[in-house]
């Protein structure tokens, strides 16, 4: 992967009447990267996406593209193109007249636009379907023309706003398989915006996880999973149990009155922490063998696993496992060092935000 | 009971109203264009057209509602786009307040502009004041055209900003994103989206205007006779025959109007054919 930043936000702001939506953001996209914009709705996730397409101007900072200050560019002047959340395709043409729309305001040749049509359409598995009307279409089938109709232009980035929002979950598994692919093959930058966090667990290459306008973590899939950095990513980015907890020196946490052993230093002394479990990582043992001692209160059957609350210590923890342990039964848990994931409480603004939100 | 008998219960109100007050009222506008004062079938009344004090009202007719609904379509286009893009807030009073005229009587209004327009009325005392020259438009088919457009422009402007509004900002903004500017963007997606309001619009302005006879008796001075003020004598002198058979010929070119806006007009209520 190239590391040149083609895509630099620097500084933005954007406020919607007495709405701040986004609070001096700096972001950059590397090129050929598969970045994706998470977060709950009105993080500004998508404000972000529509700042960089051109469809609104920040009210402070600048938008670096290639090189070049972009902020003022109307959209039809950026070598980007948008995939809209509900396709957006113009219901009065046909499909190929769809795809053909952005070449021929480029003027391009009538054997370019038809050879472009026919490669679009089977990239995206949809040969034949040059002659039919938009709205003749299934939701998935408009989906991927909206993709053809934008990449038959060549853009260096492709903006993608909750393309498979409106697709039922077979669909959408599908196509995330089917943009991955296209990624691929197409050798170009994708910035993604979604609220789904596996959707961006299982596309991306880089996450970037926003609230109320604030980046709150960005990294890689398994950073962001792993290795939450607050509260807000540990709770949106899948189930975890996130339990107040006490520094009391490198490598030892004192959790609802127990020690537990950890691998995280630096903290300092006593110091006041949370710490994140990860459901699938407390292990359910012998009364006896565990840390702590609990008590089974509810069981879920999930499918690939039982889903289990166990009362100990006066939490209720959140348990994940393929073995299924009866309600009512007493247990001991058991953490694995280095599945503990110690967090600084809350400090800076960026933060707080986070807390207002819960 | 089962449901399509009850279904055809429901209906019958309407049933009986269409052919009531629709069916039957053709049917006899057909029966008197097509007989004389005794009953028999005759042409004369509907070849009166040719007779050229008839067909050059019809003409003036046509001319001055293709011209008066083609103002009202420039006028109103810009106008609802504009209403369309503005924020939600103040759209639906801006709406309001255009058609607010609908809401006064016609003939007042009517008159009204001819109280404006007369010789040495407001409008010339107006002028004077500013010693400008009179500016004497009532009494000719200029003045016919502005109260059509005054009247007839609320019905323009509000089949096509409900087509406008329902225009997705992302389908504008997608062809904006495709490298289209907002002129292309206008010219290849707002307007043919919109079509179907254009074509309801046309109908519901050039309908009553190729029809009025009011407009013209009252800014015409009854001196301009459009086809409308030929059927009206026509009934006012008992000579019912004559005016259905004038109404016939008026509704064939009504029915050209439609088939030709029909193409377009997929929107609720337009789809008349």
């Amino acid at each position: 992967m190239n590391n040149d930043k083609l895509i630099d936000l620097v500084n933005i702001s954007k406020s919607y009447g007495k709405n701040l939506i986004l609070d001096d953001l700096n972001l950059y996209v590397r090129e050929n990267e598969f970045i994706t914009l998470l977060g709950p709705s009105g993080c500004g996730k998508t404000t972000t996406l529509r700042l960089i397409g051109g469809f609104e101007s920040p009210d402070t900072g600048k938008i670096i593209f290639d090189g070049k200050d972009i902020t003022e560019l109307p959209p039809n002047k950026r070598q980007l193109n948008t995939v809209f959340q509900k396709y957006a395709l113009f219901t009065h043409m046909t499909i190929a007249e769809n795809i053909a729309f952005g070449l021929k305001i480029k003027k391009k040749s009538k054997s370019y636009i038809d050879d472009k049509i026919k490669y679009a359409l089977k990239l995206v598995n949809l040969d034949g379907y040059e002659n039919r009307m938009a709205d003749s279409l299934s939701g998935g089938q408009q989906q991927r023309i909206a993709i053809a109709r934008a990449i038959v232009n060549e853009p260096k980035v492709l903006l993608l706003d909750e393309p498979l929002g409106a697709l039922d979950l077979k669909l959408r598994q599908d196509m995330q398989y089917e943009l991955i692919r296209l990624k691929e093959e197409l050798g170009i930058t994708f910035i993604y915006v979604t609220h789904d966090q596996e959707e961006a667990l299982t596309m991306s290459d880089t996450i970037v996880v926003m609230n109320q306008g604030y980046i709150q973590q960005i990294g890689t899939p398994e950073d962001i999973y792993n290795e939450p950095e607050n509260a807000f990513v540990a709770d949106f980015i899948g189930d975890s149990n996130i339990i107040p907890a006490t520094m009391i020196e490198d490598k030892v946490v004192e959790i609802l009155g127990t020690k537990f052993k950890c691998v995280d230093e630096g903290f300092g002394k006593n110091k006041p922490v949370d710490a994140v479990i990860r459901p699938e990582d407390v292990i359910l043992v012998e009364p006896d063998k565990g840390i702590i001692k609990g008590k089974v209160t509810s069981l879920i059957f999930k499918g690939v696993h039982y889903e289990m609350e166990v009362m100990a210590n006066g939490y209720e923890w959140l348990v994940q496992s393929t073995k299924l342990v009866p309600v009512g039964t007493e247990v001991g848990i058991d953490v694995d060092p280095f599945n503990i994931q110690i967090m600084h409480k809350p400090e800076s603004e960026d933060e707080e935000a986070v807390a207002l939100d819960e | 009971m089962n449901k399509r008998v009850k279904n055809s219960i429901y209906a019958s109100p309407y049933v009986v109203w269409i052919i009531a007050f629709i069916i039957i009222p053709l049917l006899f506008i057909a029966y008197y264009g097509f007989t004389d004062g005794e009953g028999n079938f005759t042409m004369e009344n509907v070849a009166a057209i040719t007779q050229p004090m008839y067909y050059k009202a019809l003409w003036l007719s046509v001319e001055l509602s293709v011209l008066s609904t083609l103002i009202c379509l420039l006028l109103a286009y810009p106008l609802a786009l504009i209403l369309r893009n503005m924020h939600i807030g103040s759209k639906g009073f801006i709406v309001f307040i255009f058609i607010l005229p609908m809401w006064m009587n016609f003939l007042l209004r009517t008159y009204a502009w001819q109280a404006i327009l007369d010789v040495n009325g407001v409008l010339d005392q107006l002028l004077a004041a500013l010693n400008l020259p009179a500016f004497n438009i009532i009494n000719t088919p200029a003045a016919i055209v502005f109260g059509m457009v005054y009247d007839f422009l609320p019905f323009m402007v509000l089949p096509i900003y409900n087509v406008l509004i329902k225009i997705d900002d992302n389908t504008i903004n997608a062809a904006r994103d495709l490298g289209a500017d907002y002129f292309t963007t206008l010219r290849k997606i707002i307007i043919p989206l919109s079509l179907p309001g254009i074509a309801s619009g046309i109908i519901m302005v050039f309908v009553p205007a190729l029809t009025t006879f009011v407009i013209s008796d009252i800014l015409g001075g009854g001196k301009l006779l459009l086809i409308g003020n030929i059927i009206e004598n026509k009934v006012k002198a008992d000579n019912l025959n004559m005016a259905a058979g004038l109404s016939l010929i008026l509704m064939i070119f009504i029915v050209l109007n439609m088939m030709f806006t029909a193409k377009y007009d997929k929107s609720e209520g337009g789809n008349m054919l």
